[in-house]
């Protein structure tokens, strides 16, 4: 079954600070997601990966075209929808990681991947011994589990937060280079987790670099070049080709 | 569930004329009417804020961001005209028309503010304590140890060292005085804080630990809240939505992460290019 | 202090005669003196104020009694005192005194006051009134600082002297911010002060003025008297009358109105208490006594003897000759609830007389 429909999906900047210039990230970009598949998203810099992600979580505003998402309270077009339907999916039933971990300091680990659990209402014990599965899959040192990610390193920072977005098994996940900045030994615990955690309900949409990860996890790939759908091939398909300048 | 629902709002400092508002705004590039002289502080705002909701309101000074705040958060300033439309949840009829009375309630109970300056928003002469005491007094608790031990709770929730609750306000810092106008403000259970540039005269770390407080504070109790900033890294922080203001009005809004990541309007290129 | 009607001696009076009628002779001062005091008291109108400032005064009262602990502006008239002393007492006094009537004055409990004795005389010269020392047969009492301690009626009237209206004052000196709070019953303020004292002292810490709700709508300061005397003004049978000479403000508490001293629940208003002292001259323990420290009285030596005494010398004059007195023994009815609540204060007394007779002796 389909969960998300993308049907001409396009998206320009009019930069007015570079004298009004109009810059295409996304042009007329169509496919769909099966429910629970793995759809890894890759090109070359520029090429409209993060832009794609972005349409798709609405921190960007597509130009034109359609992305409905095919939820549980029914089909919603995220590409025009109303900011709070946008909020409310946020919370409920789509996650996001980003490259970076936006999280209040002075928190602990633990509770900053417990937080989404707790948010959904999940008993705060019980969210915890979530997180400390989650931390402990993807190699966090259990020293670090009480400390703030704040002091962290870049690659502990991104499996905490890759590790809150898991939590709490969101309907779709949209995770943007999670991995970029692992080492080959950690990446690996990501991997594994990326490929065992997610139920067979969860649908996943990510970039990403490195294309043992790619091979590892996805289970079609999108390819994009300039802004455009190159190929959508099934991961068996899949080459390793991106076109790199 | 919308908590707050507002239309039309306007402040207008001056006489005021029939060409006020077509003279004024982003497209007249000015907020002073070129007929009469009046200052169209802030017109045709509308905007809505959802029950736990984090509504951000950016601009420069002067672009009528605190006008429209003190306008949501029932303050009066009799300089200038005032008008517009604000309904609020579980209450009849427009909240700019109320009586002192109901108004005085409503910001005792519902809708708290913290101010900018700190001496509008706290008494110096009172201790820290005595700030937040005075929010559950006036709302009519009476029984002294209640008052101390939620007082006391209050302090620990925004991080003011509870050692020093007996001091007087004067002689706490910044920082502090900050945490216990945020601990005044939530000392009733309002279901909406209006800050008005909640980091304004603290260095960077202070600042960063009272925002952490307030987010984390907000998330906790549910409630919702109006931050109004200059600082679009505090608006980022914290806010849900955020809505973006020029020359009295709301040039752009929209999710707080796309406004910073996908900005629209050609002032808020310029707001954000010139942050980052 | 001069007679009201002896001018200032050594001045040459003015062209103008006081009483507006026949000129006095200029040609010398004795001369003006005489005429002047051929005049004496016949030269003033009833009561010493005009009666429009008395009309205005009545009605001002009447306004008060009609908003009970609004503070009513009147135009507080120059008396033959400084304002300051009782200004306030004496033109609400004057205002509603009649020949018939019985009048008693005391200052902080006494009757023989230099002030008391003063008001009493103004009185009896101009409004030819009786006085009496006695709290039971006067008619009208003007009292500065104390409220009788036997029993009043709804036939008597108290006036109370007033230096400072507003019980806000305590907290903000402006008074355009506390008649904003009376408006809007807005008294938080004075609830942090009530919890700033608490918090400092362990309780509330306000030895007279102590802030009041009356009938439930306005704060009042009910004059300095002490906090033994402030239960005596709920459902009392009486009026009360609070007036100020220099801030120009009367208020009132009618007759039966409820009298409210602000307080925590679980940090209650409390009366002076005064374990194991008596009265040394009529041993009463239910009155208000005061510290007095005298020589001992036979030998003129240098040891002063700190002994208590009733603040109210009038009633502790009654005690001497009758003890049993009760306080309301004047009424038709008997323990009527007048003043502080005893019983409990007894218990405790005898806990802390027996504990302090000890170290005391």
């Amino acid at each position: 079954m389909t969960v998300l429909s993308v049907d001409g999906l396009s998206k320009t900047f009019d930069v007015y600070v570079l004298d009004d210039t109009r810059v295409v990230g996304l042009d007329d970009v169509s496919f769909d997601v099966r429910e629970g598949e793995f759809l890894a998203v890759v090109g070359a810099s520029g090429s409209g990966k993060s832009s794609l992600l972005n349409c798709l979580y609405r921190t960007y505003d597509p130009s034109s075209g359609e992305v409905v998402y095919r939820g549980p309270d029914g089909d919603v077009d995220l590409a025009t929808c109303p900011d709070r339907t946008i909020i409310a999916l946020r919370g409920d039933t789509i996650g996001y990681a980003s490259q970076f971990l936006d999280e209040i300091p002075r928190v602990p680990a633990v509770d900053v991947v417990a937080r989404p659990l707790v948010e959904r209402d999940v008993d705060r014990t019980d969210a915890r011994a979530t997180a400390r599965r989650l931390l402990s899959a993807l190699a966090v040192p259990e020293e670090l589990w009480q400390a703030y990610p704040a002091t962290f390193s870049g690659g502990e920072r991104q499996r905490v937060n890759l590790a809150q977005a898991l939590a709490p098994k969101p309907d779709l996940l949209l995770l943007d280079e999670p991995t970029s900045a692992l080492d080959p030994e950690t990446r690996r615990a990501a991997v594994d987790l990326l490929s065992s955690y997610p139920g067979s309900e969860t649908t996943v949409v990510g970039v990403f670099h490195d294309t043992d990860v790619v091979e590892a996890v996805a289970d079609r790939v999108l390819v994009l070049e300039d802004g455009r759908l190159q190929r959508v091939v099934p991961v068996e398909a899949y080459d390793g080709e991106v076109v790199i300048e | 569930m919308t908590l707050l629902e507002a239309e039309n709002l306007q402040t207008v400092y001056g006489p005021g004329c029939s060409r006020c508002i077509e003279s004024t705004g982003d497209r007249a590039g000015t907020n002073q009417c070129s007929h009469c002289g009046s200052v169209v502080a802030c017109a045709e705002a509308d905007l809505g804020v959802e029950a736990a909701e984090v509504l951000g309101i950016v601009g420069e000074s002067g672009s009528g961001k605190s006008s429209l705040a003190e306008l949501l958060a029932l303050e009066r300033d009799d300089d200038a005209t005032t008008a517009g439309d604000i309904r609020y949840d579980g209450h009849d009829g427009n909240l700019l028309e109320v009586d002192y009375e109901t108004r005085h309630d409503l910001r005792t109970r519902e809708i708290a503010l913290v101010h900018q300056h700190i001496r509008d928003g706290l008494n110096v002469a009172f201790t820290g304590g005595g700030n937040v005491a005075e929010k559950l007094l006036s709302a009519g608790h009476r029984s002294y140890e209640e008052v101390r031990e939620r007082v006391r709770e209050l302090f620990e929730e925004t991080e003011v060292p509870v050692a020093r609750i007996d001091d007087l306000t004067h002689t706490y810092s910044g920082g502090m005085q900050r945490r216990v106008q945020i601990a005044r403000a939530l000392a009733t259970d309002p279901n909406l804080i209006v800050l008005d540039e909640p980091t304004t005269g603290l260095d960077v770390s202070v600042q960063a630990r009272v925002l952490d407080t307030f987010r984390r504070v907000q998330r906790e109790e549910g409630v919702a809240a109006i931050v109004v900033s200059h600082d679009l890294s505090v608006v980022r922080l914290l806010a849900d939505r955020t809505l973006v203001m020029r020359h009295g009005r709301i040039v752009e809004s929209g999710l707080t992460d796309r406004i910073m990541e996908d900005p629209h309007h050609e002032y808020t290129q310029t707001l954000i290019n010139s942050v980052i | 202090m001069t007679d009201h009607a002896t001018p200032p001696d050594g001045e040459t009076p003015d062209d103008e005669p006081p009483d507006g009628g026949a000129p006095v002779p200029t040609d010398s001062v004795d001369a003006a003196l005489a005429s002047l005091d051929s005049d004496g008291v016949a030269g003033y109108n009833y009561a010493y104020l005009d009666e429009h400032t008395k009309r205005e005064l009545r009605r001002s009262m009447l306004k008060a009694v009609a908003i009970p602990g609004h503070q009513v502006p009147y135009a507080s008239r120059p008396m033959p005192l400084a304002r300051g002393w009782g200004t306030g007492g004496i033109q609400a006094s004057l205002s509603i005194l009649g020949p018939d009537d019985i009048f008693k004055v005391i200052d902080q409990g006494a009757d023989e006051s230099v002030n008391a004795a003063n008001i009493r005389r103004l009185a009896e010269n101009t409004a030819d009134v009786s006085t009496t020392t006695d709290t039971t047969e006067a008619d009208l009492i003007q009292s500065r600082h104390r409220i009788p301690e036997e029993v009043l009626t709804d036939e008597q009237r108290l006036v109370l002297q007033v230096p400072i209206t507003d019980a806000l004052r305590m907290v903000d000196s402006s008074d355009a911010a506390n008649r904003r709070r009376h408006a809007h019953k807005n008294y938080g303020k004075m609830w942090v002060h009530l919890y700033e004292n608490v918090v400092e002292y362990g309780e509330i810490q306000i030895a007279s003025r102590y802030p009041t709700m009356v009938a439930d709508r306005y704060l009042m300061d009910p004059s300095p008297i002490p906090r033994w005397d402030v239960p005596k003004l709920d459902d009392a049978d009486h009026l009360t009358v609070l007036a100020a000479g220099r801030e120009a403000r009367i208020y009132a508490v009618p007759p039966h109105t409820e009298v409210e001293p602000l307080a925590f629940e679980d940090r209650s208003f409390t009366v002076e208490r005064f374990p194991g002292r008596a009265c040394h001259a009529c041993e009463s323990t239910d009155t208000y006594l005061v510290e007095v420290s005298e020589g001992a009285t036979e030998s003129e030596t240098d040891t002063f003897e700190t002994r208590y005494t009733c603040n109210d010398s009038s009633f502790c004059e009654k005690r001497r000759t009758n003890p049993g007195i009760p306080k309301d023994h004047h009424l038709d009815r008997e323990g009527v609830d007048w003043g502080p609540e005893l019983s409990d204060v007894a218990t405790d007394d005898a806990e802390n007389a027996t504990e302090r007779g000890g170290n005391d002796e």
